[in-house]
């Protein structure tokens, strides 16, 4: 079976069809290792992604004013039990353009695997780019996953991303995240994670509220069982009149796991805003005894519970 | 102001009302027997009262038990039930009975043990009582984990229901019955189904229409008992006729209902109430009557040890 062909057929495992990079209307770049396999793009955007000795590199241009209307899939992963992966990209939604880039990360069979991201993105004054992340790295917890990314919201502009590993093993995955934010703008960032067995996570989203009247959300949610750890950062910082942050973290913990949750909240204005809320701890006793009231065992109820976490 | 001492727990202090003839002959004859207590005693209740202790339970004479007709079981008998909390009694040899197919109102003050007994009967965890028996039409169901309760056909609505991340109100209405159309449970509770089915049962609803779901989902339950804890709570004053005909629906479709509530005008609907202090029933009877004893000439005060009634 091709590199293409097992990435395809893992595709599901992020809630994604196949079929899509069939779709002459949707732009894609798929990549196994350091070789693109396929790319294709759509007006109103540039996609020049290419092979290096080490990496796959490039750039994903929304030309300004463009509106993208199918989201643009971006398909990196490896189709062997080992190896390494290496993604330098930057992106840019420039002034007025509004794209949705799906990132699809597929490991389906990794036992000693490595993918590493270094992502600088750039969302123009009033464009506006969401980002949704899901990856799968297969049943044996043998992936290093280490995504880095600096982003830069202008004046007016939007940015929501969601982080999404809910099924398989974890691994060890190192997220790093820093965001800046303009005037007026918005940052929402999203992460939701199932870890198992001896995953590790370390997850840091830090948001620099720089502008006036500049808002971000940081939300995490993180399921943990087995012996899996978990440390969650997040940090806002907010330097302008009228700006407002939010960092919101919950962790369920069951068996021997356990969890970390560090917010961050910092002010340098008076008339700044940032609020935090953690929650760590087992399944809430009270909504678990409400589905139990209704009929459902302990463990039906405690699925229940989780998957609504992880929504 | 005059009080009442307490009664000893040993029963050697006997309660006493000052209309002695209508009490000896309405108590005597029930207090220590288990749970086959009133019906309407209104009329008796209607006499002046004078201050009483309620350490130990009053038991209200029924007209069966004078007639001599043989009532059928209760759907829930509650006997002897002592719930302790660092051996203070929260629930003390508390008897009570609900029927089949009766709204059975339960009243009291704060503190005297109401929401306590909602989770003991439910099986919450940390609420194991150390004494007493409880049988769910003629189950015994103190051994039994809350879903295998909830399976017999018993449930519990919240007074502060939980809320929900990611669970659509779709999906909490179908837990209890997977099969059956939520729309007109919620329809039922005054919610549009079009504006609130696919709405998650999460923080962003108010504590109304939380309030309101909870109930839906007892009502799509279709159970046996629904034990309601202030189900009017939070709920605007329009709106509680809702509440009230969520209760008698859930009678109507062959349900019975242990109503906690501190409402008149909900508690007034029930078909027998009984009244709870210091974690014992104290008084049993028509709603009118026991409404009247709980909020009329007499009011309460429960220290958790003593229980006094105060002529007001």
């Amino acid at each position: 079976m091709s590199g293409l062909d097992v990435l395809k057929q893992a595709l599901p495992m992020v809630g994604a069809e196949a079929s899509v990079l069939d779709d002459t209307r949707t732009a894609h770049v798929v990549a196994q290792g350091h070789r693109i396999l396929s790319q294709r793009t759509v007006p109103g955007l540039r996609l020049d992604m290419e092979e290096t000795a080490d990496a796959i590199a490039g750039r994903l241009v929304v030309e300004a004013g463009a509106q993208i209307e199918q989201p643009i899939h971006l398909c990196f992963g490896l189709a062997h039990p080992t190896g390494v992966q290496r993604i330098r990209i930057d992106v840019a939604v420039l002034e007025g353009a509004r794209a949705r880039v799906l990132s699809h990360c597929l490991f389906p069979f990794a036992k000693a695997a490595e993918h590493r991201m270094q992502a600088v993105v750039q969302v123009g004054a009033g464009a506006s780019l969401t980002y949704t992340e899901g990856h799968y790295h297969g049943a044996h917890g043998g992936m290093q996953v280490v995504p880095h990314a600096t982003i830069r919201i202008g004046k007016g502009a939007r940015y929501f991303s969601d982080f999404s590993l809910l099924s398989g093993s974890v691994g060890n995955l190192d997220i790093d995240y820093v965001v800046e934010v303009e005037e007026e703008g918005i940052a929402e960032l999203g992460a939701k994670i199932f870890a198992h067995r001896s995953d590790r996570i370390l997850l840091k989203e830090a948001v620099m509220l720089r502008g006036d009247r500049s808002r971000s959300l940081i939300k995490t949610r993180v399921v943990l069982e087995d012996q899996a750890q978990a440390e969650i950062t997040g940090i806002t910082e907010a330097y302008a009149k009228g700006a407002r942050g939010h960092v919101d973290c919950m962790e369920i913990v069951q068996g021997q796991a356990r969890a970390c949750a560090i917010p961050i909240v910092k002010v340098f204005h008076p008339e700044a805003k940032v609020t935090h809320e953690a929650a760590i701890g087992s399944v809430d006793r009270k909504e678990l005894e409400t589905l139990m009231a209704r009929g459902l065992s302990p463990e039906q109820a405690i699925e229940l519970i989780v998957s609504g976490i992880l929504r | 102001m005059r009080t009442a001492g307490a009664a000893g727990r040993d029963g050697n202090d006997v309660p006493h009302l000052d209309h002695g003839a209508v009490s000896r002959e309405t108590t005597g004859g029930n207090v220590g027997l288990p749970h086959h207590i009133t019906t309407d005693i209104g009329q008796i209740l209607s006499a002046p009262r004078l201050p009483l202790s309620c350490r130990e339970p009053i038991r209200c004479s029924t007209m069966e038990a004078h007639s001599g007709v043989t009532m059928p079981s209760p759907l829930l008998d509650v006997h002897d039930l002592t719930f302790e909390v660092d051996r203070h009694a929260i629930l003390d040899r508390l008897e009570l009975a609900v029927r089949a197919g009766e709204i059975h109102a339960l009243l009291g003050a704060n503190g005297s043990g109401k929401t306590t007994l909602a989770c003991v009967l439910m099986g919450c965890e940390g609420y194991a009582p150390s004494a007493g028996r409880v049988l769910f039409d003629g189950t015994e169901i103190l051994p039994l984990k809350m879903h295998e309760r909830a399976r017999l056909g018993l449930t519990l609505a919240w007074q502060e229901p939980a809320r929900f991340e990611g669970i659509t109100v779709r999906e909490f209405l179908a837990l209890g019955k997977p099969d059956c159309a939520p729309e007109p449970a919620l329809r039922q509770v005054g919610l549009d189904p079009d504006r609130y089915l696919n709405r998650r049962v999460d923080k962003a609803l108010s504590g109304g229409e939380r309030h309101r779901i909870e109930l839906a989902s007892v009502l799509s339950m279709k159970p046996r008992l629904a034990i309601l804890d202030e189900p009017a709570a939070g709920i605007d004053m329009l709106s509680i006729n809702h509440i009230i005909d969520i209760i008698r629906a859930l009678k109507a479709g062959g349900g019975s209902v242990l109503l906690i509530t501190h409402q008149e005008e909900v508690a007034l609907i029930a078909d027998r109430a009984s009244q709870l202090c210091a974690g014992r029933i104290v008084f049993s009877g028509s709603p009118r009557a026991v409404v009247d004893h709980f909020c009329g000439r007499a009011c309460v005060r429960c220290d958790g040890e003593v229980c006094n009634y105060v002529r007001a």
